[in-house]
């Protein structure tokens, strides 16, 4: 166990282990680092890594109906079928333009046009509502044909995914209405932009792993 | 350094410590040799294999505490302040190799060795002469079922159940299986035969346990799980339930009789007969 | 206020009392509002287990606040229930994590505050608020849940019909857990965030002190385990309320009546709560790891024996907890084979947690300890930690399970490796940071008591417990004059009762002495214990941005105790390489 402290080791300890300690930190970048510290303003790239880290729970809350999802399927007798409600092709289209309308409007914001960014910015919020109000059409044609959220199994997962989903797209939305006409203080316009981009890919992205499970395991 | 200083030299919190650690060692190390509060002895082979298993365990475990313990107790003890100068390393990669691979091993190894019995439990065929009862849990009773006769089992209908009058299994009137089927509170067994029980629920979850038999098993409500086992020896034993069932669980109570193989044939010719009336 | 405008921090603290103290993005004040928080949740579930001591030996006593003073066997549920709640979700989970880590874990990466202020003061509120609604259930019709903190389904999930407390306060249970996971998710958000991207220059991954990897691992097994806990209470609601089936299987007949529902596993609500709580478990305890290494390198003037072995261990219990829930349902009837799996991983999982205390045990090794109170609770957390370890051995094998499960042996189990040593790790963390917090130094001497009645207490009430398992004592029973076998156990209930009443009372030095030492403590000097790692070269009390506006550069490692060539026996983490002293 004994262990003797070299010079080379000292030298460490001292100076603080050569090049490669400056910067092992966060705020080696971001600009702050010459007035002094990480203190002066919040390194813009935190509210990235924060959605981030919040997209992986979100994915864990999925995850773990779907889990629920292919066991209850698994198990038992009692599992009906049901028609998958037309619309949600349609609204899967939508969304999914939704994401080509972002994508459109970041790269206008990034060559100057603030404009065109509005504009194509408030399409994708439009498209986003027309994609719940779809939601809500495609429980309507559910209850038409006689499947409630208690009838079985299979009609309560589609109610609880596709509500679930709704919600999260729905904070999404505000989160687009946010960015599009409110002043913002503390985050840039390019980081806000980024951070609801991330956030909307994500949940399309969802939907469409949803709308599979549901098309595929219904 | 004001602490340092009032530290020096004074070994009364290590020795305490001490003293604390090793009145833990002994009076563990007693009670376990002693027995004082102890598992009744097994009544079935596989019952002996768990506490072999057990003894195994706890003579692994039992060494590894003491050792840590008492080198808990001694470094404190050795090391306190009196005024000496600390120590000064960061590790030792070599004992960190040698312990992660003893504990994987020890760990590893016992559990291991404790698959055996799980598999007596669960796998192992069962015999074609064994007998089978079905065993239902319900808020706060168990009711344990025989095919009769027939040996085969009537058919349950949800809807009949009705312990007022006389039915609290819910058994199908139509169903001539049912009609000889034996419905009683405790469970009877003959010595040296082998037993599977179907254990179930009608409501929720309850969990069937014998102390002698070393089982235990949850009554699920929609699951039929089996479990089987031999008995060696007669005797009284006390069946409770050990998974929360609601406000009577406490009291979720029932006995197992293990009769010889004449006098479970009799018990089985007087239940026919009070069936037959 | 501009100070609130965003989360660029100036040095003054916002005026008014309302926006300081309560609805206050200060992570200082959140993690003491946390704190306060945990200690009246630990207060309310200390008495409720004293009920529960007091009821079992003495079932005739009268107690203040039940119909007619008899507590009846659902009230002992009740309480059980309420506990067990209180305990693992507002004490364990909350205060080590979002107690102590919030107040410490941006000092010592030194960050002005964390990355997100506001969503850490709504992750708060959400706490307060699921606090209140979980004890508003012990006043509604019905009265509060028995359905115990696993609230296992069926039971948890038919409604009153099963039994009383499963109406209304059951519901109310459930919607506090769903709101303890919101907030929990906040929390573990702001967590990662702020270490991933708010860590001081110079400090990389290994140089963080092992408390802020307990809480950056911790975080990560929250944000992964909470978020199924919401699904799982989401679902357990639609089956109370909205007549679903997930978890209720066909054709239950309860009390009676027989209930319309379609065929719900009972096990799926197992799987997905013990998914969650395994990982709990490590919530619970993982950030006490930490403080614990933290305060037995300080107090034996040397670094952390093996800190790699450190970091690595903990990071191998993190991944490890996702993969062993099912140990908790040995004898739930599912698969006996994926059993033995679980069982396997188990023992594994046991493996990083040796190497932990072997490491503590290596810190001890040739040190000079200091016996202050933190020290002596944090040699008390190795000894428990060793003890319950080696009782989980026994639970890992399914074939020694099949007799153990769900008696006190297991009581005694988790209350010593995850209770008593979380909150020993508490403690210790109490001694050692309070007089930063608060500028006072707490009585030395009464600390001292406090551990030695707590250390004794605890091991008398626990111990015994296992030994009520081997003879089959099974847990959660109002009484133990039910089964004959229990009738010779009576002695040991006695002396645990007795044991706790002890250890209650000795908490009552531990009140006084941080209420009273708040404002009448012996006043704190900047770095009292000699420390290195940031917390100390902040000034007492902390200023309002942490750093005063100078945010430290980190130089070297965290644990820099008795170098030799030093003049000093500690080299703090930010001390400019041209200002170390040499001998």
């Amino acid at each position: 166990m004994p262990h003797s402290t070299t010079t080379d080791e000292l030298e460490i300890i001292i100076s603080g282990g050569g090049p490669k300690a400056p910067g092992g930190g966060g705020s080696g970048d971001g600009g702050d680092g010459s007035s002094g510290g990480s203190g002066s303003a919040l390194p813009q790239r935190v509210y990235v890594t924060g959605i981030t880290i919040g997209m992986g729970a979100i994915l864990m809350f999925f995850m773990a109906l779907v889990s629920a999802f292919i066991v209850r399927k698994g198990m038992g007798n009692d599992w009906r079928a049901f028609e998958i409600p037309r619309v949600l092709w349609l609204n899967t289209a939508i969304l999914l333009a939704s994401s080509g309308t972002m994508i459109y409007a970041r790269r206008l914001f990034k060559r100057g046009d603030q404009k065109g960014f509005r504009h194509w910015w408030a399409m994708t919020t439009i498209l986003g509502l027309l994609f719940l109000a779809g939601q809500l059409i495609a429980w309507r044609q559910m209850v038409a044909s006689g499947f409630y959220l208690a009838t079985n199994p299979s009609s309560s997962f589609f109610y609880v995914l596709t509500a679930a989903h709704g919600a999260h797209l729905l904070g999404g939305i505000f989160a687009l209405i946010y960015v599009g006409w409110l002043r913002l203080r503390k985050l840039t316009i390019e980081t806000a932009t980024e951070v609801a981009a991330l956030y909307w890919h994500f949940m399309d992205g969802l939907w469409v792993f949803l709308f599979l499970l549901l098309l595929l395991g219904r | 350094m004001g602490s340092r200083k009032s530290n020096a030299g004074s070994a009364a919190p290590a020795v305490l410590l001490a003293i604390v650690i090793l009145l833990l060692v002994g009076s563990t190390l007693y009670f376990h040799i002693a027995k004082t509060w102890w598992f009744p002895p097994a009544i079935t082979p596989v019952g002996h294999e768990i506490d072999q298993q057990f003894f195994l365990t706890l003579v692994v475990t039992g060494i590894v505490f003491v050792l840590a313990q008492l080198a808990l107790a001694w470094m404190v003890f050795k090391y306190r302040d009196h005024g000496q100068k600390a120590h000064f390393t960061r590790g030792n990669h070599a004992l960190e190799v040698i312990w992660t691979t003893a504990t994987l091993v020890i760990f590893v190894g016992l559990g291991a060795l404790a698959t055996h019995a799980w598999g007596q439990v669960h796998f192992g065929g069962v015999e074609p002469g064994a007998l089978q009862v079905e065993v239902t849990g319900v808020q706060f009773t168990w009711t344990f079922r025989y095919p009769g006769p027939d040996g085969k089992f009537g058919k349950i209908v949800p809807a009949d159940i009705d312990a007022s009058v006389g039915n609290p299994l819910g058994l199908d009137p139509n169903d001539p299986a049912g009609k000889d089927d034996i419905v009683v509170p405790d469970l009877y067994v003959p010595v040296n035969q082998q037993i599977e029980l179907m254990i179930r629920s009608q409501d929720v979850i309850h969990s069937f346990f014998v102390r002698e038999l070393r089982i235990k098993q949850d009554a699920v409500p929609g699951l039929i799980v089996p479990i089987h086992f031999r008995v060696e020896q007669t005797g009284d034993y006390e069946i409770t339930c050990n998974q929360l069932c609601g406000l009577g669980h406490y009291h979720m109570h029932a006995m197992m009789h293990v009769l010889s193989q004449a006098d479970f044939e009799q018990w089985e010719k007087k239940q026919e007969a009070q069936n037959a009336q | 206020m501009s100070a609130h405008a965003g989360p660029v921090h100036h040095a003054e603290a916002p005026k008014g009392w309302i926006r300081h103290y309560i609805f206050s993005v200060d992570h200082k004040i959140i993690g003491t509002q946390y704190i306060l928080l945990g200690l009246s949740a630990v207060t309310i579930g200390m008495i409720l287990s004293l009920i529960m001591r007091t009821h079992l030996v003495w079932p005739n006593a009268h107690i203040w606040g039940f119909a007619n003073g008899i507590v009846s066997p659902e009230d002992y549920l009740r309480v059980v229930t309420m506990h067990g709640t209180l305990m693992v979700f507002f004490v364990l989970t909350t205060v080590p994590q979002s107690g102590f880590g919030n107040y410490f874990l941006p000092i010592q990466i030194g960050a002005p505050d964390m990355a997100f202020p506001r969503i850490n003061m709504l992750s708060f509120w959400f706490t307060f608020l699921a606090m209140i609604v979980l004890l508003s259930s012990a006043f509604v019709p019905g009265g509060a849940s028995i359905s115990g903190w696993t609230s296992y389904a069926p039971l948890s999930a038919v409604g009153e019909v099963a039994g009383p407390g499963l109406g209304m306060g059951q519901t109310l249970w459930v919607v506090s857990i769903a709101l303890f996971c919101g907030a929990s998710l906040m929390s573990a958000l702001n967590f990662l965030g702020t270490t991933i991207d708010l860590r001081a220059k110079g400090l990389s991954l290994m140089r963080m002190p092992l408390t802020v990897w307990g809480w950056f691992i911790t975080a990560c097994l929250a944000l992964l385990a909470f978020g199924v806990l919401l699904a799982a209470c989401v679902l357990l609601l639609l089956d109370r309320l909205a007549a679903t089936s997930f978890f209720i299987p066909a054709n239950l007949d309860v009390s009676g009546v027989l209930l319309h529902h379609g065929g719900g596993s009972p096990l799926l609500w197992q799987h997905l709560f013990w998914f969650f709580g395994h990982p709990e478990v490590y919530i619970a305890i993982l950030p006490g790891m930490g403080i614990i290494s933290h305060v037995l390198s300080t107090f034996s003037r040397k670094p952390v024996f093996g800190y790699k072995a450190m970091v690595y261990s903990l990071t191998a219990i993190g991944f490890l907890s996702f993969t062993v829930w099912g140990h908790h349902m040995f004898i739930s009837g599912m698969n006996p084979f994926s059993a033995l799996a679980f069982s396997i991983i188990t023992l594994v999982i046991g493996v990083p947690s040796a190497i932990k205390t072997f490491n503590w045990l290596g810190t001890l090794w040739g040190g000079r300890i200091h016996f202050t109170a933190a020290m002596l609770f944090a040699i008390g957390f190795v000894s428990l930690f060793v003890t319950g370890g080696l009782s989980g051995i026994f639970l890992a094998q399914p074939a020694l399970d099949l007799y153990l499960h769900d008696t006190y042996y297991v009581i005694g189990h988790f209350h010593l490796i995850m209770g008593v040593a979380a909150i020993f790790a508490m403690f210790a963390a109490t001694y050692y940071w309070f007089p930063k917090m608060f500028g006072h130094h707490m009585s030395e001497t009464l600390g001292k008591v406090h551990f030695w009645c707590t250390f004794v207490g605890v091991y008398c009430i626990f111990m015994p417990m296992h030994y009520l398992g081997y003879a089959g004592d099974p847990r959660r029973y109002a009484s133990i004059e039910s089964v004959n076998y229990l009738i010779p156990l009576h002695p040991v209930h006695y002396f645990i009762s007795i044991a706790a009443f002890f250890t209650a009372s000795a908490q009552l030095l531990f009140y006084w002495n941080f209420f009273w030492s708040i404002k009448h403590g012996k006043p704190a000097e900047r770095n009292p214990w000699h420390g290195t790692t940031l917390e100390w070269s902040v000034s007492t009390p902390v200023p309002h941005d942490n750093f005063a506006g100078h945010y430290p550069t980190i130089y070297r490692g965290p644990y820099e105790y008795s170098v030799p060539g030093m003049r000093d026996d500690y080299v703090p983490q930010d001390l400019a390489p041209e200002l170390v002293a040499k001998a």
